[in-house]
């Protein structure tokens, strides 16, 4: 990223900041929808554990997007207020968990992307930016790791988990091209997706051969995320999400 | 040695207070009473998670979700290292588990209570943990070293706990009228429940007497119980609410706070397996347990794959 800090529009850069902060703590509330029901304690933490990494992401984004706004914005006001289609965060984020194999796929997907995304950030203009990337980035290799080796451990554990697998790719191969195709905020950004989507896709290949599973086929791209056009999902999260800051307006917590 | 010797050497250690380790010898009842006390204490951790994860994905700000889970976090965390304290006298996990959900081995009855507002999570901290505390902090001194250790390292996280709830009672009892009520309303409910997790009273408790003398409990129920309504009917004052007992009085003499009878009828039922959501908490440990087997299964095979291509290479 070699734009100067005059080039980029507050707009743009809001909205950026707001898709960045939207999409960590869709995929946060994801996964702590598992906390306490997960398949082995140690890993009901764990998952728990990256569900708060994100969350940790998301209120700085959203503190850094307050800052900007203005206007009495808070952290709060951001996550809890918005509607459906103020929303950014990736369609990949929004999905339901469906098994532990689709859980931890979807997290290895957004994981490695998130690591070489964040990796450009660090060298933003931006010093808000980067200080946010260079924190969360040691976290986020951890759950490249993490979350990669059970793609490995489930792709080459038994039959099942192998079938479990195949699923669990099948379902998610739609939405994962929505990560490199650009919206009108991140190209004014000067984002260069393509060079995370190359990092990305040698990654993947090198962990699915691990762990003996084919890379997706016949994928076709669902978009909308980014700009605020949703799948069914969004308005029940944020139905539950929302619901105290709804019912009880301009209350403290 | 023979058996009389050994069982002296064992007295006289709880006589001199010097811990029980996992490879001293130790009578069969105490190994089994251990056994059972700190397996329902690991299964209370485990399925205590669940009456609060019913509200993180509703709670109100994006700070009261982070603390929330991270709470949660750390009761799994306690649950670990119970089930590994309980591991050191010649348990499985797996046996654990599965004595918990054929409904075999108890877990504490609070939990079998349902959380149907946000001001639950405040009263389940400040009374629910606030409980568990003051039996905790007795447990520090239990005669069984790995139980001992543990509690030592709970009781750490356990007062943050206790604080955390606490605060969001505070912030309720400083708000409008409807987070005030919200407030009343979860100490009323969760009142009563708070004071049974002490278990009967001593003249029902029919394990005390022989725990007691073995130091694994220092104190009796009654006695722990008192303590913790003297503690609570301070603390309520700072809330400015109150708490729903018209006996509850200071009582001069005694420099105790006197107090009415719990509902043991009420207490008998959730113990045996009448409580409002028995069956859910059980169900939901179950089925967590059962969508996990194709999981754990493949991690298991996975593990033997490498270790034989380790060995051929």
């Amino acid at each position: 990223m070699s734009t100067s800090k005059n080039s980029v529009s507050k707009e743009n850069k809001i909205n950026y900041i707001l898709y960045l902060a939207d999409t960590t703590l869709i995929l946060s509330h994801r996964n702590s929808e598992w906390c306490g029901h997960a398949p082995i304690i140690e890993q009901d933490i764990a998952l728990t554990n990256i569900a708060l990494d994100l969350l940790g992401q998301a209120r700085n984004f959203y503190q850094y997007a307050a800052e900007l706004i203005g206007n009495n914005a808070t952290e709060d006001s951001l996550a809890y207020l918005r509607i459906e289609n103020e929303y950014k965060n990736l369609l990949l984020t929004e999905l339901p968990n469906d098994d532990w194999g689709n859980t931890v796929l979807r997290q290895f997907y957004f994981s490695v992307y998130q690591f070489y995304l964040y990796q450009q950030l660090q060298k933003s203009d931006d010093e808000q930016l980067v200080a946010i990337a260079n924190k969360a980035i040691k976290e986020v290799s951890y759950h490249v790791r993490w979350s990669g080796e059970w793609v490995v451990r489930l792709g080459d554990g038994t039959k099942e988990s192998h079938q479990r697998m195949l699923n669990a790719i099948e379902n998610l191969k739609n939405y994962l091209g929505e990560m490199f195709i650009a919206a009108d905020y991140e190209t004014a950004m000067n984002i260069d997706l393509n060079t995370i989507q190359k990092q990305w896709d040698e990654k993947v290949t090198s962990v699915f051969a691990e762990a003996t599973l084919p890379l997706p086929k016949n994928i076709f791209n669902h978009i909308g995320g980014k700009t605020g056009v949703h799948t069914e999902y969004l308005g029940y999260i944020l139905t539950e999400m929302q619901y105290l800051q709804r019912t009880y307006p301009n209350a403290v917590w | 040695m023979e058996l009389k010797k050994l069982e002296s050497i064992f007295q006289q250690r709880i006589k001199d207070e010097i811990k029980i380790e996992p490879k001293d010898w130790m009578p069969d009842a105490y190994r089994k009473t251990n056994i059972r006390q700190i397996s329902q204490h690991a299964h209370s951790e485990i399925v205590g998670m669940l009456p609060e994860g019913n509200w993180i994905t509703r709670a109100p700000s994006l700070k009261r979700k982070a603390i929330l889970l991270a709470k949660i976090q750390d009761e799994a965390g306690h649950g670990l290292y119970l089930y590994s304290a309980a591991e050191t006298l010649g348990i499985s996990r797996e046996e654990m588990i599965e004595q918990l959900h054929s409904g075999r081995a108890k877990y504490s009855s609070i939990f079998n209570y349902p959380t149907l507002t946000w001001a639950d999570m405040g009263a389940i901290g400040w009374l629910v943990d606030g409980a568990a505390i003051v039996n905790q902090i007795m447990l520090c001194r239990t005669s069984y070293g790995p139980y001992s250790r543990a509690m030592i390292r709970i009781c750490k996280e356990e007062s943050f706990h206790q604080r955390q709830g606490f605060e969001i009672l505070w912030v309720l009892s400083q708000g409008t009228k409807d987070q005030k009520a919200m407030c009343q309303d979860a100490i009323n409910r969760w009142w009563w429940p708070s004071l049974m997790m002490f278990g009967p009273r001593d003249s029902e408790s029919p394990n005390t007497g022989q725990s007691m003398e073995w130091k694994i409990k220092i104190k009796s129920n009654d006695e722990l119980r008192q303590q913790f309504v003297d503690m609570i009917a301070e603390q309520v004052k700072v809330l400015g609410m109150t708490l729903p007992d018209p006996d509850l009085k200071w009582n001069e003499k005694r420099l105790h706070y006197d107090f009415g009878e719990i509902n043991w009828e009420e207490f008998w039922n959730v113990v045996n397996g009448n409580g409002p959501c028995n069956k859910q908490r059980l169900n939901a440990r179950r089925k967590a347990h059962e969508d996990g087997a194709w999981v754990r299964d493949a991690a298991t095979a996975y593990a033997e794959k490498r270790n034989k291509q380790s060995k051929v290479a």
